[in-house]
């Protein structure tokens, strides 16, 4: 499709693009934390892929380069802007810690059905935002997306050890702030149905 | 070898994601079956890996589609001259 697109059936582009919108637009948000910027970000990205497409050599798959594109317009604009006052993109906390989780007791499962309300939706969405940068967007890219291990690696110029050391406290992190929370809000519902 | 609770705690994420060495996954597995407290921390994240992945988290704002489309038709037709 790529070659066809560069021979002139631009329109095709369409197609190429739209199974990603979801994956740009979430990626773009996890950096920019507001739907405007996230949009504008997202929408710049599959500009720029459409631009750069004659760059596009297929050695990564199409996902993994238009997910690049995204990484640095959505890096690029938080330079420009200083949009994150107190975090810098390019902190590195691979450091040699332990993140604590949160301790219960026991876990009673909570169904996905729980996400029809938007209540749920918004505390998992604020948990993960809340995240330093660089959990925020190996989880999002791992668990969200759910690529692989050595796709995220490629896509965050990372090594595969890193992405291990970083998953694994972004999701202790996010269960150290949601279990409780989760919790609570399972037990209040149960007194008040 | 008998592992702590802190212990078991690193290993969370290789147990889900099915990558600890056999030897490990082992210890890691007797811990979870004594001890309630390790075993609410890996229910409870796994818990949370599902419903983090459920597309209704982060859903596409209203009319995201038609709006990139059109702003790519406009550079489409740009580049079309």
């Amino acid at each position: 499709m790529i070659a066809a697109i560069l021979g002139g059936e631009s329109s095709l582009f369409h197609d190429l693009v739209r199974p990603y919108e979801r994956t740009v637009y979430v990626m773009a948000l996890s950096f920019m934390r507001n739907g405007a910027d996230a949009e504008d970000v997202a929408q710049e990205a599959f500009l720029q892929a459409f631009r750069k497409l004659d760059t596009f050599r297929g050695e990564a798959k199409f996902g993994t380069w238009l997910i690049s594109i995204t990484l640095n317009e959505a890096r690029g604009r938080i330079r420009r802007s200083k949009i994150l006052k107190t975090e810098s993109i390019d902190d590195s906390q691979d450091g040699d810690y332990t993140v604590s989780p949160a301790l219960l007791r026991d876990w009673k499962e909570i169904p996905s059905e729980c996400l029809e309300r938007k209540e749920m939706q918004h505390l998992l969405e604020t948990a993960i935002g809340d995240l330093p940068l660089i959990y925020r967007e190996i989880f999002i890219l791992r668990d969200v997306e759910e690529m692989s291990v050595a796709e995220a690696a490629e896509m965050l110029a990372i090594s595969v050890a890193s992405v291990k050391v970083r998953l694994h406290r972004a999701r202790m992190m996010l269960q150290s702030s949601l279990a409780p929370k989760l919790k609570q809000m399972k037990s209040k519902r149960r007194r008040f149905p | 070898m008998i592992l702590e609770c802190k212990h078991v705690w690193e290993y969370v994420s290789g147990y889900l994601d099915g990558s600890l060495p056999a030897d490990t996954l082992r210890m890691v597995q007797e811990h979870l079956d004594h001890c309630e407290i390790c075993s609410a921390v890996l229910d409870s994240t796994r818990n949370i890996l599902i419903l983090t992945a459920d597309e209704r988290v982060f859903e596409l704002p209203l009319g995201f589609s038609d709006r990139l489309h059109a702003r790519l038709d406009e550079e489409l037709m740009k580049a079309a001259g």
